[in-house]
């Protein structure tokens, strides 16, 4: 089996260790991971992405519309990546925006409330995140990595267990924080329908 | 051997200690910053790892380590070995005795750096050989190799990775400690016939060099990481004349673009300098056509038309001098295919393509590649309706002590003819708006000497240079002692975070840490700066609006050079432990100021009235000084 997932969001989102909590779950399923990643400038608060491949593959970018699942970390991020989306692919995104500061000062405009429209007209397998209630519900404001892990997992596309994310979660974590983790994990595999 | 899971920066790292390292050196770059720390991370016990103060002091401390028998390795990204031209240059005349590898770190796109320069093409310019790798396992491996090579040829050796085998993450085989080579250095043996360079030296050097690249032309054809791939059966007949010449990450992409159905015969290209001639005659032989799928400079393309010359070959070759490949930016498994489809004329509906053409430019950077959206894929995204994307380019942190340092002299020369002088680092964010604070960059310290070449032409103009504090120990210091010297009329500005930001915060000079974690004294740029002899050197904490404003107005129309260092920590590293700024609501009067004014990403808008980021702000209190009605609050440094 084979496997090509985009993490993708605001530089300081947390993308990085979304896709590293994936990779550590798939090695420890005897997968061959290769990812690359956004490092450098566009870290302050540019658009980020990681690509993720599970399985055979030759270069760590994935190609246009060749993608399993996309992570999204935020709705205008998930749009810009929608591209690498293969035909029938899922995609999680969280709905909440992050304000780019361009917008703020009226040198470009953002309507996030499109973004979510937008991939409900294109997207058939999707699940959007209201990540505000969900994390208010979980009770950790900061497990937004770990919820939408849990949204693709729900998705069926992320091509590791949830058995291997929560080792991989506790190899990561330090014990105090699994419990809580776990309930993220888990938020949208008992409430699919999101 | 075992699996790991690791970046190719880290490979590179696990490969040259694997090797025997015993000296490494580097200045931080990306995307080669984790070489080095990773080396320092892992090492065995037996390695000496430096941050040096930039590219050339690194370069030479590794050659003085080589030529007593270590083994040396010396990191750095593609524009640091500009820097550290001058060593290099002499040292492939003299040679090496410990194996000595160069990593020096391209970055196509460019994503984080000035130029799109061609390591591979520097190797042709200074004759030192160049190893191109095309995946992380690859990089693990290659770099051993080169060690060997560097030591049996006594010449110093390029390892030349891009941007997606640097940061790209693979698990791979790695060596078990039982299993690494050890090395042990013979100490440096005097012999001034040798070791030092005079006109003499220089042109037997030459010649030997020179007949040693040509014999390594033939030697590197047998390398088993230059090869060809024959044809696959059932090969569509349009494949039996065309060839694919192809290297480093592009063969990966190229590979990829086939995904296992027949491809043409391909050359892959490891050593591009000295090319393995050899082998692209074998793999011309019979072709009438070949392209070349490459990043960065035609290098391949201009070594087969060589070939082709030379042994009077009829093979047209195609790439970026033909325009079959683009010219500029980084390649993507979509350029390759797209290129390939053009080249060996497949039918484009064979193509099984997805939701979309390209993803939007998020930089707002006009890039000519569909790859990024902007010209054929603009349509398509057009087709479908795809709502404004928001445009990100990348800003100064929330809580960043620079914007507080810029708004501070852009307050203090409202009104004023000035001209402020950028560099390399985080702060060159400060050209975004609204801040609009850097008027030139040009490279690693180039802002306090080109200051000085602009009020050579306009002696009214107030003229100040930002440098960041790594950058001033890494190249501004001679510019200051330029400055002072010619008597120039600039402020210099020293933005001191006490931390190499950009990067990823490496330690420096100004730190008082070393890479190897030894606690060692502290150089302040404050006493360098009196030593040189500026009579007007004030440190100030920019978070202290008020007075800094004040003090810069001062500062600025004093004579001759004089120095400003703004002190304060990076909030990334040293995160902000005090509470946070609140608005109240009730007061705020909707003039937009803090947002207009600032650009700080931590400040936004709710229900009409300016808000603040809870998870974003780190109280540093700015925006509450700028406000003209006091009407946010509550923010603190410290708890």
């Amino acid at each position: 089996m084979s496997k090509n997932i985009v993490f993708c969001g605001v530089g300081g989102q947390g993308t990085v260790l979304a896709s590293k909590l994936v990779a550590k779950a798939a090695m420890m399923e005897q997968m061959h991971v290769r990812t690359a990643e956004t490092i450098g400038m566009a870290q302050r608060g540019g658009s980020v992405f990681s690509h993720m491949r599970l399985g055979e593959a030759d270069s760590p970018l994935i190609g246009k519309g060749e993608a399993d699942l996309i992570i999204g970390f935020e709705p205008g991020e998930t749009v810009r990546q929608l591209p690498y989306l293969k035909k029938g692919g899922a995609v999680v995104s969280s709905l909440k925006p992050v304000m780019p500061v361009s917008a703020m000062i009226g040198q470009s405009s953002y309507d996030a409330g499109q973004m979510a429209e937008y991939l409900k007209k294109q997207v058939e397998h999707l699940v959007l995140v209201d990540a505000d209630k969900a994390l208010a519900e979980i009770g950790n404001p900061k497990a937004l990595n770990v919820l939408l892990l849990g949204a693709a997992l729900a998705t069926g596309e992320i091509g590791v267990s949830r058995e291997s994310l929560v080792e991989a979660l506790h190899e990561t974590l330090k014990q105090p924080l699994w419990e809580m983790n776990e309930k993220a994990l888990s938020y949208y595999l008992s409430s699919p329908e999101g | 051997m075992h699996t790991e899971f690791v970046m190719g920066n880290q490979a590179i790292a696990l490969g040259a200690i694997a090797a025997g390292l015993q000296v490494a050196a580097g200045y931080p770059g990306t995307p080669s910053t984790e070489i080095l720390e990773t080396v320092a991370k892992r090492n065995p016990g037996n390695i000496y790892v430096e941050w040096s103060v930039n590219e050339k002091a690194g370069l030479e401390v590794a050659a003085g380590a080589s030529l007593s028998g270590a083994r040396t390795m010396v990191t750095m990204k593609q524009v640091g070995l500009n820097v550290a031209t001058d060593p290099l240059m002499s040292l492939e005349y003299i040679g090496v005795k410990g194996g000595m590898v160069l990593v020096v770190a391209d970055d196509p796109g460019p994503i984080s750096s000035q130029t799109e320069q061609d390591t591979r093409t520097f190797g042709k310019y200074s004759k030192v050989p160049v190893f191109d790798p095309s995946s992380v396992q690859e990089a693990y491996e290659m770099v051993q190799e080169a060690f060997e090579f560097s030591e049996k040829y006594h010449t110093p050796v390029i390892l030349r990775p891009t941007t997606r085998v640097d940061h790209g993450y693979e698990s791979i085989q790695v060596k078990d400690p039982e299993e690494y080579t050890v090395s042990k250095a013979e100490g440096f043996v005097k012999d001034s016939s040798k070791w030092v360079i005079f006109p003499k030296l220089s042109v037997r050097a030459h010649g030997a060099i020179e007949k040693r690249n040509l014999e390594l032309m033939d030697t590197l054809s047998g390398y088993q990481r230059n090869f060809i791939l024959p044809v696959t059966e059932p090969m569509p007949e349009r494949y039996r004349k065309v060839g694919i010449a192809t290297h480093g990450i592009n063969y990966a992409y190229t590979m990829d673009a086939f995904d296992g159905k027949p491809h043409p015969r391909i050359l892959r290209v490891a050593t591009p300098f000295p090319f393995p001639e050899k082998l692209a005659l074998e793999f011309l032989d019979g072709l009438d056509e070949v392209v070349c799928i490459e990043e960065l400079d035609p290098v391949i393309e201009r070594a087969l038309l060589e070939t082709c010359g030379r042994h009077h070959l009829d093979v047209k070759i195609c790439g970026k001098l033909t325009g079959d490949m683009k010219a500029a930016g980084e390649n993507s498994v979509d350029v390759v295919k797209d290129a390939l489809r053009v080249f060996l004329g497949d039918d484009p509906e064979t193509e099984g393509k997805g939701n979309a053409d390209g993803p939007a430019n998020a930089d707002g950077v006009e890039i000519p590649d569909g790859s990024n959206g902007t010209d054929a894929s603009g349509k398509a995204e057009e087709a479908r309706d795809v709502p404004p994307l928001p445009v990100r380019p990348p800003v100064l942190c929330a809580g960043c002590p620079h914007r507080a340092s810029f708004y501070a002299v852009k307050m203090a020369m409202k009104g004023r003819k000035t001209l402020y002088a950028g560099d390399i680092g985080c702060y060159t964010l400060g050209n975004a708006q609204p801040l609009d604070m850097t008027d030139t960059c040009l490279c690693m310290g180039a802002g306090i000497t080109m200051a000085q070449g602009v009020v050579r032409v306009e002696p009214e103009t107030r003229a100040f240079a930002f440098v960041g504090d790594s950058t001033f120990f890494a190249s501004g210091i001679t510019g200051a002692v330029n400055a002072f010297y010619n008597q120039a009329d600039i402020t210099l500005v020293i933005l001191d975070n006490s931390t190499t930001a950009m990067t990823g915060h490496q330690p420096h000079p100004g730190t008082g840490k070393t890479i190897m974690g030894d606690i060692v004294e502290k150089v302040s740029p404050e006493k360098v700066l009196r030593a040189i002899g500026l009579k007007t050197v004030e440190t100030l904490d920019p978070l202290d609006q008020e007075h800094c404003i004040e003090e810069v107005r001062r500062i600025a129309d004093e004579p001759g050079v004089k120095a400003i260092i703004f002190r304060s920590p990076c909030v990334v590293k040293d995160k902000p432990k005090g509470p946070h700024s609140k608005v109240d609501p009730d007061k705020c009067i909707s003039c937009w100021k803090c947002i207009k004014e600032l650009g700080c990403p931590a400040l936004i808008k709710d229900g009409g009235k300016a808000a603040i980021d809870d998870s974003q702000c780190t109280g540093c209190t700015l925006c509450e000084q700028v406000c003209p009605v006091g009407a946010i609050s509550g923010g603190g440094r410290n708890e």
